[in-house]
């Protein structure tokens, strides 16, 4: 029964912790770049989907569509004005860079939303189901059949369009890809805009489960830092194998030594796999 | 010993004079510019000697003041306290260096930045010993005075600084210096001709945390009460790397001096702007990497002129 319940409830966060990272792992893959300000895009996304709800009453599910485009141009524009004049600095640039950003996204965010908690409550409530002995609320089973939806929507432009051929090109090779005509500057900032809409959707998914407040940016931040290494960096399928492991891992680690330490053991896990296992469960080795 | 390294040590000596000259409020200024240079100085061992973006100060300053909050909430004097968390800090850091310097780039940031949190959930976690989420409290020193205590505590911090300069000097003459230098060039290079890397690295890392956890466990005697939350802060890690480039990488004079700039900047921003203070400090660091990613130091004489001819 226990058990049941600690699996169901580990695939349904896994999912969430795949949507968590897949943007972080992307624009990791392609242009190089660790984002601090992944965790606060994921927070803004959760108040975007706040406010519309208290607002205009706009369910948080359909919230998404609207949240996307905007994050995407928000990302977009970032990488083209700022971002891209330290593309090619080394990693201490681009991190500290985008540390300073996180830092003024932050401090506005606690300006106008102030940093209480807030949370987003339905009305009226959408109630639970069980599944083989394991209760799920509703709202958790939406959001995480959402995460997986986005999930295989950037599979599918990753694979299917040109555009999305074209990051996996950059990705893989980035000489290559210039010689054969691809427009690297505006690749990365698609590749940014990107990751930043898909921040931005798991925003608005996680408004639906857990509470709201800029102060949780950096958990967020640390789960995708741990979902990239387990996974493996810069696939999909690797981002989505994490989350899930990091879920089970979380769910089993809790029941058996205590919640206070889920945590700890999370990080001495991605510890050791920068060590001993650094490609990732799925990964391939090669693409620092 | 060269010209910048004496300015440096000049330096560091003529700001043992600041009580002649202000009350309280210098003094406390005085002991924070002191801790940010000895974070700075430290950090350049690792971060410009051998080029390793290292997160970890955070880490090792969290480390250090638990270490010596710890010890000194037993009873003990700061005499023991502080070289117990200076070697403590040293043992961990080498140790786990070993391990983690074998990564590069992108990988070794990501561990290193993991290490604060690490560290910061395992003295969470250990409630018995530390207080966990609910903090330290460390009792004051029996003295004079708050004006005695407050003098004590700055030229603690100040002999610390002291002899973390006199460190990286003694360093940066040595063999050692030598070798990371290689190292930072062409690591790979370095290992074929007989370096032996691993070792340099862990003794760097070692010393990069060492003065910093001394300094940790100075500033827990010093601010009497100390939480994970706050000692384990990220801007630890990242404020001596923002020092660092204000001054210009790897010149030991520069990050002092950057280390000194930047406490300006931070005291003048809190005092105007508390409510967005950090909005601020935010603008601060991304102007700064935008416009002048070498430093002050590359701003001297033709340099400039050069730059300006050839836009």
């Amino acid at each position: 029964m226990l058990a049941a319940q600690i699996v169901v409830n580990a695939l349904v966060l896994g999912c969430l912790y795949a949507c968590i990272a897949i943007g972080f792992s992307l624009v990791w893959g392609v242009l190089n770049v660790i984002n601090l300000m992944h965790g606060s895009f994921i927070v803004l996304g959760a108040y975007f989907a706040w406010s519309l709800y208290q607002g205009f009453h706009i369910a948080p599910w359909y919230a998404l569509a609207i949240a996307a485009p905007l994050f995407f141009l928000f990302g977009y524009v970032i990488q083209r004005l700022i971002l891209n004049r330290v593309i090619t600095a080394p990693v201490l640039v681009t991190l500290t860079l985008t540390f300073g950003l996180d830092l003024i996204l932050n401090n506005a965010m606690i300006y106008y939303f102030k940093a209480d908690y807030r949370k987003l409550i339905l009305t009226p409530p959408t109630g639970s189901v069980s599944i083989a002995g394991a209760v799920v609320p509703v709202d958790r089973l939406i959001a995480t059949a959402a995460a997986l939806a986005l999930t295989g929507v950037l599979y599918l432009i990753l694979r299917r369009l040109r555009v999305g051929r074209a990051i996996v090109a950059v990705r893989l090779d980035r000489d290559a890809a210039v010689l054969m005509g691809v427009d690297v500057n505006s690749i990365y900032a698609i590749a940014f805009g990107l990751g930043t809409a898909l921040a931005g959707c798991a925003g608005v998914l996680m408004a639906l489960i857990f509470p709201i407040s800029p102060l949780t940016s950096t958990a967020y931040l640390g789960k995708a830092f741990v979902v990239c290494v387990l996974g493996g960096l810069g696939s999909v399928s690797g981002a989505l194998a994490g989350g899930i492991l990091l879920a089970l891992i979380e769910g089993v680690g809790s029941a058996m030594i205590g919640p206070a330490h889920a945590i700890t053991l999370s990080f001495m896990l991605l510890i050791a796999f920068l060590i001993l296992r650094p490609q990732g469960l799925l990964g391939r080795k090669g693409f620092e | 010993m060269s010209r910048a390294n004496l300015a440096l040590l000049v330096l560091i000596i003529s700001i043992a004079t600041l009580p002649l000259f202000g009350g309280p409020y210098a003094l406390r200024l005085g002991t924070i510019a002191c801790m940010y240079a000895i974070l700075a100085l430290s950090w350049n061992v690792v971060g410009g000697f051998a080029g390793y973006p290292s997160f970890a100060t955070a880490a090792f300053f969290g480390l250090g003041a638990y270490i010596g909050g710890v010890l000194l909430a037993r009873g003990a004097p700061l005499t023991i306290a502080v070289p117990a968390a200076g070697a403590g800090s040293f043992l961990v850091a080498a140790l786990l260096g070993a391990a983690l310097l074998r990564l590069r780039g992108h990988y070794f940031a990501i561990a290193s930045l993991s290490l604060i949190e690490v560290f910061r959930e395992l003295i969470n976690n250990a409630t018995d010993l530390t207080g966990g989420g609910m903090g330290l409290n460390i009792p004051l020193s029996a003295s004079a005075g708050i004006l005695a205590d407050a003098m004590f505590f700055f030229y603690m911090m100040w002999g610390l600084l002291l002899a973390t300069a006199v460190m990286v000097i003694v360093v940066s003459l040595s063999k050692l210096g030598f070798g990371l230098s290689c190292i930072r060039q062409n690591e790979t290079a370095a290992n074929m001709v007989g370096l032996n890397t691993t070792l340099y690295k862990s003794i760097a890392f070692g010393l990069s945390a060492c003065f910093v956890g001394a300094a940790g466990a100075v500033y827990a005697g010093w601010v009497h009460y100390i939480d994970p939350s706050d000692v384990f802060d990220i801007l630890y890690s990242v404020k001596p790397i923002v020092m660092a480039l204000i001054g210009g990488l790897g010149s030991p004079l520069g990050v002092t001096i950057g280390a000194f700039v930047y406490l300006g900047l931070e005291e003048v921003v809190w005092r105007n702007y508390i409510q967005i203070h950090s909005g601020v400090l935010g603008v601060l660091i991304v102007l700064l990497l935008l416009f002048l990613p070498h430093g002050l130091m590359s701003l001297r004489g033709r340099k400039l002129f050069w730059r300006v001819k050839n836009v």
